[in-house]
């Protein structure tokens, strides 16, 4: 990935600042520009989201792109955030048969990947679980 | 006075016994434990590095400060292991704690002493009237080479503090600091070299132990205080023995130094060493309670703090995972496992 | 809206077909429909070919104005569409309106990919394009493990097993041991699936369907032409097409790929037919899990009733709803700009009873439907004799 193009995330990807519709009270991650349910008549506004949710559903990696195949086996999720939207991330520092839908789950700050041996390294949130 | 707002500790939470490294080069693990004083060592996951753990303990740290981030006035991240030779740590951990902005930022680097350097540094920005608050950290994921003597300590971990002057809400108040520096080469890494170089024997009593207890000393004289007057005393802790040693020399007690030994459990995470030991008191100190802490840093250096404990710290440690519950908070790899964490297999 | 009809089919053998190339993969498939439809070329209109991602496979863009070149077809309009694994199934829509319309007569619609010059870890990775790239990809999710999300949850929710999971992919390689043209053409055993390796946790190797190249083609015409032209014309009676979040994460359910839902209700509403009415079904098999997802999406079964479905022989060969006789993505293989329109071939051929072995009884309505990504796009096709 491009270094402006993992730039412009950052607030984002490091904080979990997603969207929020004051039209419709309906809280969006990844940011959205327009709300999808009432579109243009309502009023998006950044929100902090909530670091802790629990698992919808998850796989483990055990085949992946060359710039996450020294992670594998990793665990990807869907995370029901609490108060907040399904997002997808990284469940880390787990035993994969510990990992199971409904646990509780928190965020933490990660490495997700770099940019070969030289290139920039891209960090972002992934979730540890919490029980 | 400067003091500490607020405090957080982070070690990872894998980890490998010395007896395991010990299996893999034939060395016999009791010898190895006992020489040592350390059983197990932290291993940083495949996705951590200095900055996570940074940004971690700085989080905690803010936690219990109560403050906003945006109120941060300076960062600065102690490390020999920064992730970037060039581009500081200290941005991406502001950017993660929200308080990107009109801050002080530099890296710091003195071997394992470069997060209490970090604290003076803060300590002098408040009581210039620079800033209102800072960040000071020290964390590192530091390496020893395979088959080194340095392999079964070498391990990861940080400590992070929000500092603050007159503050009701501080934690602790920092009384005195002073450092004692020369040029002793004892222990280094060169540049575009993976793994540092030591001197062996040499880091003993002519680097660790005449640093540390001559900074010692001079705090000590410095605040007219004797090893009786101070309730815990902290140490930098390469392993468990050197410490121990330290503090029997200087006429401390065991049960002085004991709170504050993570490295039996967790090794030696260099520039979080002597902090997570700080934490680790502070997660059981009473207000009133006075603590002696001193670095040290290879090439070489020590940092010595005086402190006393406030009556805000009963409010504030629960709001944060302790450092001993870390240390506890563990699953254990194999060798195979640790040398792909720490990239140490080539893979093209 | 004028009536629309396949007067021509013609497809590569599906595989890894080292000796050919993006363009002789096209070519062939277009010579092959052109003959079969009994036309030269001189008569086309228009030609729309799916391509989802010559670009990263083969380094190649501008893939309309290679095909027309190439195909001899010069100076006939050539456009490419790309909705990912849908590409094929978009680009059939295109050509199905641009004759419905009235712009066109005679119209080629191709299909292709050529995914093996590309190493395996980089085809993970172009494969993957079709999700969320920000969002997805950068957290490491790769396309398998988003089907495997879908797949755990329909476990989770309504009891489908991993045997289940495993019967599609049995079904199918029995179906395409019986297409000469399948990438795979043998059977396999429950056990072996069971036993592949995990590729996404509870996906496993025989759950996924094979990196495949290969193309295919149809030739279009409207009624007119088909009448002057053909003898044995099928019609194309419905035509839909949906998008949904390009995500999983922006999904109400996941068990459900709305696109789907959305898309079949438009075909079956243009062809004035229901479910029940369909005799067989070309289903976007990409992993197992959505073959089962997709049989209940198109109104085959009730919501978790699919596994159930494929345990009780329901979409076999000779079952109540043969689903994917031609052996689908999993057997038949999945280069994915070809599929949609492969899977138009299979239902033309079936329609016109020619499918030999696995010619499905009194093939009267067939349904194909294609999927892009993990559902952010669907389009399905209604055919009829």
């Amino acid at each position: 990935m491009s270094v402006p193009r993992f730039w412009r995330e950052i607030p984002y990807r490091y904080r979990l600042i997603g969207s929020y519709c004051e039209n419709c009270k309906e809280t969006f991650f990844p940011p959205r520009e327009i709300c999808p349910k009432c579109r243009r008549a309502g009023n998006i506004k950044n929100i902090k989201l909530e670091e802790e949710g629990e698992i919808f559903s998850y796989t483990v990696i055990r085949t992946a792109p060359p710039e996450f195949n020294t992670q594998t086996p990793y665990v990807v999720a869907l995370i029901k955030l609490k108060n907040g939207p399904l997002i997808l991330s990284q469940v880390t520092d787990c035993d994969v048969e510990d990992v199971e839908i409904g646990k509780k789950v928190r965020m933490v700050f990660r490495k997700i990947s770099e940019d070969g041996e030289a290139g920039i390294i891209n960090y972002g949130y992934k979730f540890v679980l919490a029980e | 006075m400067v003091g500490i707002i607020g405090y957080g500790a982070y070690i990872p939470k894998n980890r490998i016994k010395t007896s395991e490294i010990a299996r893999v080069w034939g060395k016999d693990p009791v010898n190895v434990e006992k020489g040592l004083g350390v059983i197990e060592k932290s291993v940083p996951s495949i996705d951590e590095d200095t900055i996570t753990i940074s940004a971690t303990a700085a989080k905690y740290a803010l936690k219990r400060a109560g403050i906003e981030p945006e109120k941060i006035g300076a960062i600065y991240i102690g490390s020999e292991s920064h992730p970037y030779v060039v581009k500081p740590s200290g941005s991406v951990v502001a950017a993660a704690l929200g308080c990107e902005g009109e801050l002080r930022c530099a890296d710091y680097e003195f071997a394992c002493k470069a997060g209490t350097a970090a604290i003076q540094n803060v300590m002098g920005l408040i009581e210039g009237g620079y800033i209102d608050y800072g960040i000071a950290i020290g964390a590192d994921t530091s390496q020893g080479a395979p088959g080194d003597a340095l392999e079964y300590s070498a391990a990861a971990g940080g400590a992070a503090f929000v500092l603050s002057k007159d503050n009701k809400e501080n934690i602790v108040t920092i009384e005195e600091t002073l450092s004692y520096t020369t040029d002793t080469p004892d222990f280094w890494r060169r540049e575009h070299q993976h793994y540092p170089q030591h001197g062996g024997r040499f880091t003993g009593e002519p680097a660790y132990f005449k640093h540390v207890g001559t900074a010692t000393e001079m705090m000590m004289k410095r605040a007219g205080i004797t090893p009786e007057d101070v309730d815990y005393v902290v140490f930098h802790m390469p392993n468990a023995k050197f410490p121990m040693t330290m503090a029997k020399k200087l006429g401390f007690s065991k049960e002085q130094i004991a709170p504050s030994l993570v490295v039996k459990e967790i090794g030696n995470t260099y520039s979080g060493s002597s902090l997570l030991g700080l934490t680790a008191v502070l997660d059981i100190a009473k207000p009133g309670e006075k603590i002696l802490m001193t670095s040290y840093g290879s090439g070489a250096g020590s940092d010595s703090f005086y402190m006393t404990v406030e009556d805000a710290i009963e409010r504030k440690r629960d709001l944060c995972p302790k450092t001993w519950e870390m240390v506890h908070e563990k699953r254990y790899v194999d060798y195979a496992t640790y040398t792909k964490y720490r990239k140490k297999i080539l893979m093209r | 809206m004028r009536k629309v009809a396949v007067i021509g089919v013609g497809m590569t053998k599906f595989g890894e077909l080292w000796n050919s190339s993006l363009r002789s993969l096209t070519i062939e498939a277009g010579i092959k429909a052109l003959n079969d439809a009994g036309i030269g070329g001189e008569e086309v209109d228009a030609i729309y070919t799916g391509c989802m991602s010559g670009d990263m496979f083969v380094k190649q863009g501008h893939i309309a104005s290679l095909i027309a070149d190439y195909g001899g077809m010069l100076p006939v309009p050539s456009t490419r569409v790309e909705a990912a694994c849908a590409s094929g199934g978009l680009a059939l829509r295109q050509g199905f309106m641009a004759i419905a319309s009235g712009m066109a007569d005679i119209v080629v619609v191709g299909g292709v990919e050529k995914m093996t010059d590309s190493l395996g870890s980089q085809t993970t990775g172009y494969l993957a394009l079709a999700a969320d790239q920000e969002w997805e990809a950068f957290n490491g999710a790769t396309f398998p493990s988003l089907y495997a999300l879908m797949a755990r949850r329909h476990m989770h929710e309504y009891g489908t097993t991993e045997e289940q999971l495993g019967l599609v992919a049995v079904k199918n390689h029995h179906n395409g041991s019986l297409n000469p043209n399948a990438h795979f053409q043998f059977d396999v055993s429950l056990e072996k699936v069971m036993n592949s390796s995990l590729v996404a946790d509870p996906l496993r190797l025989f759950h996924c369907s094979p990196v495949s190249d290969g193309a295919a083609c149809v030739i279009l015409a409207s009624e007119e032409k088909a009448k002057e032209l053909s003898e044995d014309p099928v019609w194309i009676i419905g035509s839909g097409q949906a998008s949904a979040a390009i995500g999983l994460y922006d999904r109400e359910d996941i068990c459900t790929i709305d696109s789907t839902v959305n898309a079949a209700r438009a075909a079956y509403k243009m062809a004035g037919v229901t479910p029940k009415d369909i005799d067989f079904a070309e289903v976007h098999d990409c992993f197992t899990i959505n073959e089962i997802i997709s049989s209940e999406d198109l109104g085959f079964f009730k919501k978790g009733e699919g596994g159930k479905a494929v345990e009780e022989g329901l979409t076999s060969l000779d079952g109540e709803i043969p689903i994917n006789p031609s052996g689908g993505l999993k057997a038949k293989g999945h280069p994915v700009g070809a599929t949609g329109v492969a899977q138009a071939v299979e239902a033309v051929i079936q329609l016109r009873g020619k499918a030999g072995k696995r010619q499905v009884k009194d093939a009267e309505i067939g349904l194909t439907h294609n999927i892009g990504g993990s559902g952010g796009t669907a389009v399905i096709h209604i055919f009829s004799r």
